[in-house]
């Protein structure tokens, strides 16, 4: 600090006279006092990606004396130069929530495990013999009804909730462990109930998952088109991004679509307000007017798209006795048909402007503007969307039809021209996506259902042929009706908190936990709402008390180092997933026909099988991590394992994505070492350079590759093998269930900006839970006044599965329109997926959180 | 008793009654004096006003559903029994049907206040500029999502941030007459101290100079130029190049075409 | 002579008889105070508010009248509930006694009542001598402030509300230094001035006191003639003063009711008694004995102006002469314990 000792003196007591005369004083006065410190020499910074969105932004970690003490946003990242979020602004506090998880806990009675006991502290030892004694009873059932089954009819009572939190190698180790160890596909993310969506119209457009941008379009683009993403709360940085194109750059306009008023409607110059569901017909009348007014582009459409028209009438991924699915005549049918340009400008000719205009209640001069917004040739247009498209029933139509709008501009993959998938989670594309945590995926875009791609995967992970059961496993909301149904007995759920995530819990989620038939584990930092109602809660080391990576919206996959020790026992998932494997010998898991195939591996554990195979454990560790400044850093799995696991693991993922026979080219990464020297890196990673706008030659290497005959700076589309996105039509179809007599209003459900999915983080920060300390119900002034309810009271709202007590908002954040409720879900006090319906996307499995009947009243 | 006693009784107690005033009266315009920090519930009159009429009673206290008001204990420097309540505590949620101002046997808060909208508690103020964490780019804004009256009360300037280049700043600014004072601004300030303060309005609030006048608000107020719009300006102009009066100033008139018409002929 | 007043008529009557006025006083202070504290306590909110000011089931408006119009003097009109509480209340002490206020409802009398019965238990007879006028100067200084600065002053230091106040919205523990104020009374009255808080100064009580005036509710001397000059009553009596013209004053033609406003009705006198000379009674009664000749009227108009405390009077003089108050006290000085409580005040 450069201040005199008189300086200081004259600031002390101009500051002791302020408070005597209970006055706060100019800055000027107090300037002398208040200096930023200059960096702490005894504080080791060291980067790290923030724990929360899918935006990705960077933040320097300030450690001593072991702990973490203060943080600043990384000024050299690219996301985020320096800046945070309020959520970024207080990560280091969410480490040291007063209630941590310390040891493992198990339901016990009279000494032993009982599902009805309490919790008591167990060794690590005890809960993991107690585990796997019920996971080896559910899998010999499994063996049992498994025999005679070919591979691809292969069923597992054993299943696993994972994370577009984890880790990169988390998600990895875990699907080695469920899919290639266990012989289960019962592993599913919770980016299920996030972005399964736009990874199903991904595939189906484009063939290969995720955006071909990257956030360099919110500065290129004329127009943003906002489709059911409240960024200025949910991706904030980017939001600030997009602000300030919309300030600088010329005719700059943004448009803002969803069901209600949010806060991204204080920069929109075209704002939205449409009935749920009819996004759908909004994006088939662009469609329309693009068709009619001859704007599309001819020469585009001609060498780069091929027509197709989706499977009509396929019900609402309710269970099949539903009267819904009963009713549906292609329930969760996701067949394709060919199709041409000439049939699909007839599909989109109902949706006329008046027509549309009707159906959702936007005025005809608004829908009229959107429309010759993308019409305008001279316009680059990126729409950008999260869950307003894919928490939609009809998740996977809506994104593949607003593609179809990109498509018939050729407003895609290039710089501003851009249909951008932003992501809820910090690594639902790194890890979730990417490694393939999904039911029915494999690492690097490899499915399950795909002999082939079972083949390579056994291939690279030294399993015997046929061990990687070829029938998709269960999904998220599927895996709780099983649970219920008693069909599946062991659950582990890391790295989220599902009971509090997942629709209808009270019907479902609930029911089918505490089934005595099955066992919970719940891996958690903190006692959440899911661990209350587990059987087993294991305490786990979280964001930076660990080593990992991350892959964010815009294919950017960065690294962070362990910076401190996790508190007590907890231990990070990753060493979870591979201590518990240690507690397989094959011959408990495998059949005889297939250890007989590889007689090396009798004896041996799945641990010494999946992950001491001469790959994952190839990198030595030397005791410790040393960064290039000299600076170390611990690593806890690699310290029990007794060697460089992440490195392992990560070089051993790349054999999927980047090695030279690989089958699905396009995810290529650089080597592990890279991306712990930069703020991460784009893919596909060529020759260590990164790619920014893919399927077009100059950007991305591969065009060339895949087409010698391209044109200079022409677009191929290598996820398909023709080289052609698909335009699929979808039609309108209503949603599973509307507002009626009884229950009248719409709910709709969400995040804000200060609490992350479920809150158990950052409730735990007094800031933010002072900020916004409960859900609140937000209703418009005339809902309210029907109801007699007053701003600030107390009401209940209810739909057919569950009720709930919220304090009414009216003058709130979000102003709904008549006729609709938005209630936010981080409250674990208000649990509003009781509320919610189980309906989901036939095609994702993905829940319409979205859109379901409910009413309010007087509490 | 006789006549001397009685006038020198009379008298002692008298004096001993005024002294007795005396120091209740220096007494009481110390301990009358409201800080800062203590704000008075929806309706109050002004200080002094208030301070003769509230009687101490805390029905408003007890009548607010938020429990947020209190009364004044003797060693706080606060009017003793009066309600007060500090935002950085808890503000006053500004409840539609204002119940503490319902429950106020005097007019000490005026009943005559019945849209809580018009309430003036105090007036938020954005007291540390370089502390409020949107002024250096981060994405906060919880004084303004929590607002009541946001969008009038607390709006936000959207700037470029020229450090990053590539983020704007959301800026809160409090617009003195539509805040309430209600201080939850300051309560959910996330800041170890807040940089959004409430406090009472004469302590913050400037006053333009009587004689002068924003010209382009007055402009807008009148629908018009207040004194006749200008006769048409000329301007003397190289070839291709125009002049706007009030709008753009100078401007070069640009075509696709070269100036020279032989530069399009013999293009090549 | 009684080691403490009331022993005589607890041996021949009863313990329970002889304390059954100060039982149901002390049920009456300690009840209301808890209807107050059943709120914040138990979450049942009969009553909100204080003393000041209260709604009892969200219908009975009640309002102490004094602060009130300290508060139209300030310049500020009530509202009607406001209004109309203060009348009831005014409505109500009225007709019972002003003073019943004092001895039944104000939680500072638990205070000074205690320090009355340690002085008395310590046999402290010292006391500062003060006027018992002063009361009256200060409720006039009360008035006067919010009049003239616009500021309710008194509430700034007034011990009644600070203790009701401090209870109800903060607990014994969340007083804060009102603990202090209500101590500085108790020393007060325990060390310097005896019941020189209630007696003397309290403008709360002055002003309840002068409510009252005409109250229907008296204690009357009934059976003065039984009356064995034990002196009990006038050493529990925590106005003295009010009982001699009743008592003593059949000589003079006065009648049997207590008609001071000073007396508040706490039923002391009553209690202790042994010979069940007093009673209360509906009705003032009439000033002197309907027997009293005419020519003596004057005079005892006299004395009863003498004998009430208006009078500039410093001593509260007794309408009886002072021989025979000299009397009493020789009577009695053998006793250890004093029996010029009502000489102290007249010195």
């Amino acid at each position: 600090m450069t201040i005199s000792r008189r300086e200081f003196i004259k600031a002390q007591a101009a500051l002791a006279a302020a408070a005597v005369a209970g006055v706060s004083l100019p800055l000027g006065v107090l300037s002398a006092a208040r200096q930023t410190p200059p960096p702490d020499a005894d504080i080791r910074w060291d980067k790290a990606p923030c724990r929360f969105c899918g935006t990705g932004c960077s933040v320097l970690v300030g450690t001593k004396d072991g702990k973490v003490i203060a943080s600043q946003g990384d000024p050299d990242a690219p996301v985020n130069r320096g800046l945070n979020c309020i959520k970024g602004y207080f990560l280091p506090k969410i480490l040291y929530g007063r209630d941590r998880l310390t040891q493992p806990l198990l339901r016990k009675k009279d000494g032993v495990f009982d599902k009805e006991g309490n919790f008591e502290a167990v060794s690590w030892d005890e809960a993991f013999d107690v585990m796997a004694e019920h996971w080896k009873k559910a899998i010999k059932r499994s063996q049992a009804e498994n025999k005679g089954k070919s591979v691809d009819e292969m069923t597992s009572r054993v299943g696993m909730f994972g994370s577009g939190q984890w880790t990169v190698w988390e998600g990895y180790a875990a699907s080695k462990l469920l899919k290639g160890g266990l012989r289960s596909n019962n592993l599913d993310p919770n980016a299920r109930h996030c972005m399964a969506s736009a990874v199903g119209a991904f595939m189906r457009a484009f063939g290969i998952d995720e955006p071909m941008g990257c956030y360099d379009d919110l500065e290129h683009a004329d127009v943003f088109v906002l489709w059911g993403a409240n960024m200025a709360e949910m991706h904030p940085i980017l939001w600030s991004r997009l602000t300030d194109t919309r300030l600088s750059r010329p005719d700059c306009e943004v448009h803002v679509l969803s069901t209600f008023e949010h806060r991204c409607y204080e920069l929109a110059d075209n704002p939205i307000i449409f009935t749920p569901q009819t996004d759908l017909a909004i994006l088939n009348y662009i469609a329309n007017h693009i068709i009619q007014t001859k704007s599309y582009n001819k020469d585009f459409i001609d060498k780069h798209v091929q027509f197709e028209t989706a499977t009509t009438d396929i019900g609402y991924g309710l269970r099949p006795e539903h009267p819904l699915e009963q009713k549906a005549a292609n329930a969760g049918v996701g067949k394709k048909l060919p199709s041409s340009f000439e049939a699909f400008a007839k599909q989109v000719a109902p949706y006329t402007l008046e027509y549309v205009s009707e159906l959702s209640g936007v005025p005809q001069d608004k829908l009229l503007r959107l429309a010759k917004a993308y019409a305008d040739p001279n316009k680059k247009v990126s729409s950008f969307w999260t869950m307003g498209f894919n928490q939609h029933t009809r998740g996977v139509w809506v994104n593949g039809s607003c593609y179809n709008v990109h498509l018939l501009m050729g407003k895609i993959s290039e710089p501003g021209n851009s249909p951008f998938s932003l992501t809820g989670q910090p690594s639902a594309c790194g890890t979730a996506r990417e490694v393939g945590t999904f039911a029915h995926r494999l690492p690097a875009d490899l499915v399950v259902k795909n002999p082939e791609h079972r083949a390579f995967a056994e291939q690279i992970w030294k399993l015997p042929d046929g061990t990687i059961p070829g029938k998709v496993g269960y999904h998220a909301v599927l895996m709780h009706r099983m649970m219920k149904d008693g069909l599946m007995n062991c659950y582990w759920q890391m790295c989220n908190n599902n009971m509090q995530a997942s629709p209808n819990l009270n019907e479902e989620s609930y029911p089918g936990w505490r089934n005595p038939e099955v066992f919970v584990t719940v891996s958690d930092p903190y006692p959440t709402v899911s661990a209350q109602a587990a059987d087993l809660v294991l305490p786990t080391a979280m964001w930076v008390e660990k080593e990992g990576a991350y892959g964010n919206a815009e294919r950017r996959t960065q690294f962070w180092r362990e910076q401190t020790a996790a508190p007590g026992q907890s231990k990070s998932d990753l060493w979870q997933i591979m201590e518990f494997a240690k507690r397989f010998k094959v011959e408990e898991v495998w059949p005889p026909a297939l250890i007989e195939q590889v007689p090396e591996y009798a004896g041996k554990t799945l641990y010494e099988v999946l992950y001491a195979n001469g790959q994952v454990d190839a990198f030595p560790y030397e005791g410790q991590i040393t960064d290039s400044r000299g600076n170390q850093y611990p690593n806890h799995e690699s310290q029990d394992f007794g060697y460089y696991v992440q490195k392992g693991l990560f070089e051993e993922y790349r054999r999927f994505n980047s090695a030279p026979d690989i089958l699905k080219k396009g995810h290529e990464m650089a080597q592990f070492q890279a991306y712990h020297e930069t703020r991460g890196l784009r893919w596909p990673v060529i020759d260590g350079k990164e790619t920014l706008w893919r399927f077009r030659e100059g950007y991305d290497p591969h065009v060339a590759q895949f087409n010698p005959e391209v044109e200079k700076g022409d677009v191929y589309f290598y996820g398909n093998k023709n080289g052609r996105a698909n335009i699929i039509f979808a039609p309108y179809e209503p949603p599973a269930e509307s507002p009626d007599e009884e229950f009248d209003l719409w709910l709709c459900t969400g995040r804000v900006l200060e609490h992350w999915h479920s809150g158990s983080m950052t409730r735990r920060v007094p800031e933010l839970y002072r900020a916004v300390p409960d859900a609140v119900i937000y209703m418009s002034k005339d809902d309210a006044k029907q109801r007699r309810l007053r701003d600030g009271q107390m009401a209940t709202i209810s739909s057919r599965r569950g009720t709930i007590k919220a304090r009414v908002e009216t003058r709130g954040r979000n102003r709904p329109p008549n006729g609709l409720v938005f209630v936010p879900w981080f409250d674990a006090n208000r649990l509003v997926n009781k509320l919610t319906l189980d309906a989901t996307d036939p095609l994702s499995k993905e829940t319409d959180y979205k859109k379901c009947a409910c009413k309010v009243e007087r509490a | 008793m006789n006549r001397r006693d009685f006038v020198l009784g009379s008298l002692r107690t008298a004096a001993g009654v005024g002294l007795l005033g005396l120091g209740l009266g220096l007494y009481s315009r110390q301990a009358s004096s409201l800080p800062a920090w203590a704000l008075r519930p929806p309706g109050a009159l002004d200080e002094d006003r208030f301070n003769g009429a509230c009687i101490r009673c805390g029905l408003c206290v007890r009548d607010c559903p938020f429990e947020m008001l209190h009364l004044a204990r003797l060693e706080q420097p606060i009017p003793t029994g009066t309600p007060y309540f500090i935002a950085r505590d808890a503000g006053c949620e500004m409840c539609e049907d204002i119940p503490c101002v319902v429950a106020c046997p005097t007019n000490a808060l005026d009943h005559a206040l019945t849209d809580i909208n018009d309430a003036d508690m105090g007036l938020a103020i954005v007291s540390d500029q370089e502390a409020c964490i949107a002024f250096q780019g981060l994405r906060c804004e919880v004084c303004y999502n929590i607002c009541p009256l946001r969008d009038d009360a607390i709006t936000l300037d959207l700037e470029q941030n020229l450090r990053s280049g590539k983020h704007a700043r959301f800026i809160p600014v409090v617009h003195s007459e539509h805040c309430t004072g209600c201080g939850k601004c300051e309560e959910a300030c996330i800041l170890d101290e807040a940089a959004i303060k409430v406090l009472p309005r004469h302590l913050i609030q400037g006053e333009l100079g009587k004689h002068y006048r924003l010209g382009w608000e007055q402009q807008q107020q009148a629908g018009g130029a207040l004194v006749a719009p200008d006769a048409e300006h000329r301007y003397n102009l190289p070839e291709g190049m125009r002049y706007e009066h009030g709008g753009e100033g100078l401007i070069e008139d640009s075509t696709p075409f070269p100036s020279n018409p032989l530069d399009t002929l013999n293009k090549p | 002579m009684h080691d403490y007043p009331g022993q005589s008529a607890t041996a021949e009557q009863g313990w329970l008889k002889a304390h059954k006025w100060l039982i149901l006083r002390r049920t009456s202070q300690l009840g209301l105070l808890g209807l107050f504290l059943l709120g914040p306590i138990a979450g049942i909110w009969l009553v909100t508010g204080n003393l000041s000011a209260s709604m009892t089931l969200d219908a009975l408006p009640l309002t102490d009248p004094l602060l009130l119009a300290q508060s139209m003097l300030s310049g500020s009109l009530p509202v009607m509930s406001g209004l109309i509480g203060a009348l009831i209340v005014l409505a109500f002490y009225a007709l019972v006694g002003g003073r019943v206020f004092c001895s039944w409802v104000c939680p500072v009398n638990l205070v000074t009542d205690f320090a009355a019965e340690l002085r008395r238990r310590w046999a402290i007879r010292a006391s500062g001598r003060l006027s018992r006028q002063l009361r009256w100067w200060l409720l006039g200084l009360v008035l006067l402030f919010p009049l003239a600065t616009g500021l309710m002053a008194w509430e700034l230091v007034n011990p009644v509300t600070m203790m009701h106040r401090g209870l109800v919205f903060g607990g014994l523990w969340g007083m804060g230094l009102a603990w202090l104020v209500i101590a500085a009374v108790f020393l007060y009255d325990l060390f310097l001035v005896r019941r020189g808080w209630c007696r003397h100064l309290c403008p709360v009580g002055a002003f309840y006191g002068l409510i009252g005036a005409g109250a229907q509710i008296r204690v009357t001397a009934a059976r003065r003639e039984h009356c064995d000059d034990c002196m009990d009553c006038f050493e529990i009596c925590p106005e003295p003063q009010v009982i001699k013209p009743a008592l003593k004053g059949a000589s003079l033609g006065l009648g049997p009711v207590i008609r001071s406003q000073d007396c508040t009705n706490c039923g002391r006198c009553i209690d202790v008694c042994s010979k069940d000379v007093f009673r209360f009674r509906l009705g003032r009664g009439s000033a002197v004995l309907p027997a009293a000749p005419a020519s003596e009227t004057a005079a005892v108009t006299a004395a009863i102006r003498r004998s009430s405390s208006r009078q500039s009077n410093r001593s509260g003089n007794p309408p009886i002469s002072r021989s025979s108050n000299r009397s009493i006290h020789l009577t009695h000085s053998n006793a250890g314990n004093s029996a010029n409580a009502s000489t102290n005040a007249t010195h």
